[in-house]
């Protein structure tokens, strides 16, 4: 659970820095999570890593979410400061026609595979990521499958007879 | 006439260096799993890799929205597979995080118990491992005796020995028979000579030190830039843990000391873990000294299952049973991480639920994944056989590392 003095340094070192960038902020259950607009992720993530105040410098995890009422897709960020235990939520919404958004990977090093991942079963686009290919499905793949239009088991599939039990 | 030898030999420029290029996997008895890596090699020396994973990908991810709670536990087995108990636990935790169910005392302490032998038989395969590697396959054999009896405790409990899934939503299945305790104790006389062996045996052995000191080292920096968690990052220099950072199920109750070592490589993996085990050890037994008596699961019908009895003679118990059999118990909408101190570090469940049967987004934070991105910077330079080495103290596991 993060204070609300804690939860204003954070935010106030985002404002001072990159005004109006920030969307919303709250705590959502015990994680303080920040929408922020995409074009300066990068940098309000950095700016995090290196502010004396904040000095978020473990990337947790880093992941996409689909929403497909919205069209849009998700990119999670999550930090945590190891010294003062604490941690945040950063997201960013993308249009799911054209997800686009800067690496990470300049700052941490640890964000090369989770967005690889991530353009893998999203298919975000990171610019200036080193070697964004395809991660954990085969290379020729021609969908990003975590995207909520494709159903579990690929239908065109031939080989199974579900005259009895169903797929 | 012209000499064959000279038409067949490869035609090398002088000046031009030549690297031959090497593919480790992705089955090779040495990966211990599958991982491909295509390695370019300066004679013996490493001069760049990338791996290929993705081998073993069973799309966990893609499956659990398409699961109902419950159901989604089989597939947490499969990922750490040398530690199941622990992902099973830490997914039934987050589940109970969403619902904010009470977990009783004796269940959490019971949990910690299992846990931590779960803890121990992951790290008794990765320290024997380094053994085998190093060319000490005796204490391989000798210490996985004791993993055996680690098995055979699950296999009391909830009658699988693999691949768990221990642990129901709220609780243990049933309470732990006399037969299990029996077991424990056992294992708690017998295990500390078996580990102290091993200890003997490779710790301050002349040869595994020369061998293991100063071999596919990280510094503290580079890790934390890299996201370690677990003994990989302690073993850097730096105590990170979950079970002390957010302590979860009861650990603030227990008194444990987090092991440290200075310059990462393996050598210091080897005696972070050989130390937790030892710690994992003094937790079970304060478990089992300070074990409160009460029920061995919370109230959570909704998610809990009535015992069968119940269920032909007693309505809500029957609905209960209906619901969570058919998968149509309801769940709050909500969005969460929870993470636990997994075998190889932290590992987290990111859950959104928006209130429908299945979850509407899962991801899993696994360790693997994200600390084996650092490994051709880690072999960079290296001789082959420390690569080796390298991935085997890593204690990389291809179901963790796919998902």
């Amino acid at each position: 659970m993060m204070e609300a003095a804690a939860q204003e340094k954070i935010l106030s070192a985002i404002n001072d820095k990159f005004e109006g960038e920030v969307i919303e902020a709250g705590m959502i259950k015990d994680f303080f999570t920040i929408i922020l607009k995409k074009e300066k992720i990068v940098e309000v993530i950095s700016l995090l890593y290196h502010h004396e105040e904040t000095k978020f410098q473990y990337l947790t995890t880093l992941c996409g979410i689909h929403y497909p009422d919205q069209n849009q897709i998700a990119v999670m960020y999550q930090l945590h400061n190891l010294s003062t235990n604490q941690r945040i939520r950063l997201k960013i919404f993308l249009p799911a026609e054209k997800p686009e958004v800067n690496t990470l990977t300049p700052v941490f090093s640890a964000a090369n595979w989770p967005e690889r991942e991530t353009y893998d079963f999203f298919g975000v686009i990171f610019e200036g990521h080193p070697n964004l290919k395809r991660i954990l499905n085969v290379e020729d793949m021609l969908i990003f499958p975590l995207r909520k239009e494709y159903p579990l088991e690929d239908q065109t599939r031939e080989d199974k007879n579900d005259l009895m039990f169903g797929r | 006439m012209m000499d064959v030898t000279d038409e067949i030999a490869p035609k090398i420029e002088k000046e031009e260096k030549q690297y031959s290029y090497l593919n480790l996997g992705p089955t090779h008895p040495a990966t211990h799993g599958i991982f491909q890596n295509v390695l370019k090699m300066d004679g013996e020396v490493i001069v760049d890799s990338e791996p290929t994973i993705g081998y073993i990908h069973r799309a966990f991810e893609k499956l659990a929205e398409h699961r109902p709670y419950n159901q989604i536990t089989p597939i947490t087995d499969r990922m750490n597979y040398c530690s199941s108990p622990l992902n099973n636990i830490g997914w039934h935790m987050a589940v109970e995080k969403l619902l904010d169910v009470e977990i009783p005392k004796r269940v959490q302490y019971l949990r910690v118990i299992i846990m931590e032998l779960a803890r121990i038989s992951d790290h008794i395969i990765c320290n024997t491992v380094i053994g085998v590697d190093t060319g000490a396959a005796t204490g391989y054999f000798y210490v996985f005796q004791q993993r055996e009896k680690i098995y055979e405790i699950y296999e009391e409990i909830c009658g699988a020995r693999l691949t768990t899934n221990i642990d129901r939503i709220g609780g243990f299945e049933r309470d732990f028979s006399p037969k299990v305790w029996e077991k424990i104790n056992t294992f708690l006389v017998e295990f500390p000579v078996v580990l102290k062996e091993l200890e003997n045996l490779l710790s301050r052995n002349r040869i595994f030190m020369d061998r293991t000191i100063g071999c596919g080292g990280i510094s503290a920096e580079r890790a934390l830039n890299y996201s370690f968690s677990g003994p990989n990052l302690r073993a850097a220099g730096i105590d990170y843990d979950v079970r002390v950072m957010n302590p979860y199920s009861s650990y603030e109750d227990f008194d444990f000391v987090i092991p440290v070592g200075k310059n990462g490589d393996v050598y210091d993996r080897f005696m972070v873990r050989n130390e937790e085990m030892w710690q994992s050890l003094s937790i079970i037994k304060q478990a089992i000294k300070k074990l409160p008596k009460g029920p061995f699961h919370a109230n959570v019908p909704e998610f809990y299952l009535p015992p069968k009895e119940a269920v032909y003679n007693n309505m809500e118990a029957l609905i209960y049973h209906f619901k969570i059999v058919m998968g149509e118990s309801d769940i709050p909408k909500g969005e969460i991480y929870h993470c636990i101190e997994g075998g190889n570090g932290e590992l987290g469940f990111y859950l959104i639920s928006d209130g429908g049967r299945t979850p509407f987004r899962l991801h899993l934070r696994r360790p693997c994944f994200i600390y084996y991105q650092a490994y051709p910077e880690i072999i960079q330079g290296s001789m082959l056989s420390d690569a080796i080495l390298t991935m085997s103290s890593m204690n990389v596991i291809a179901g963790e590392l796919d998902a």
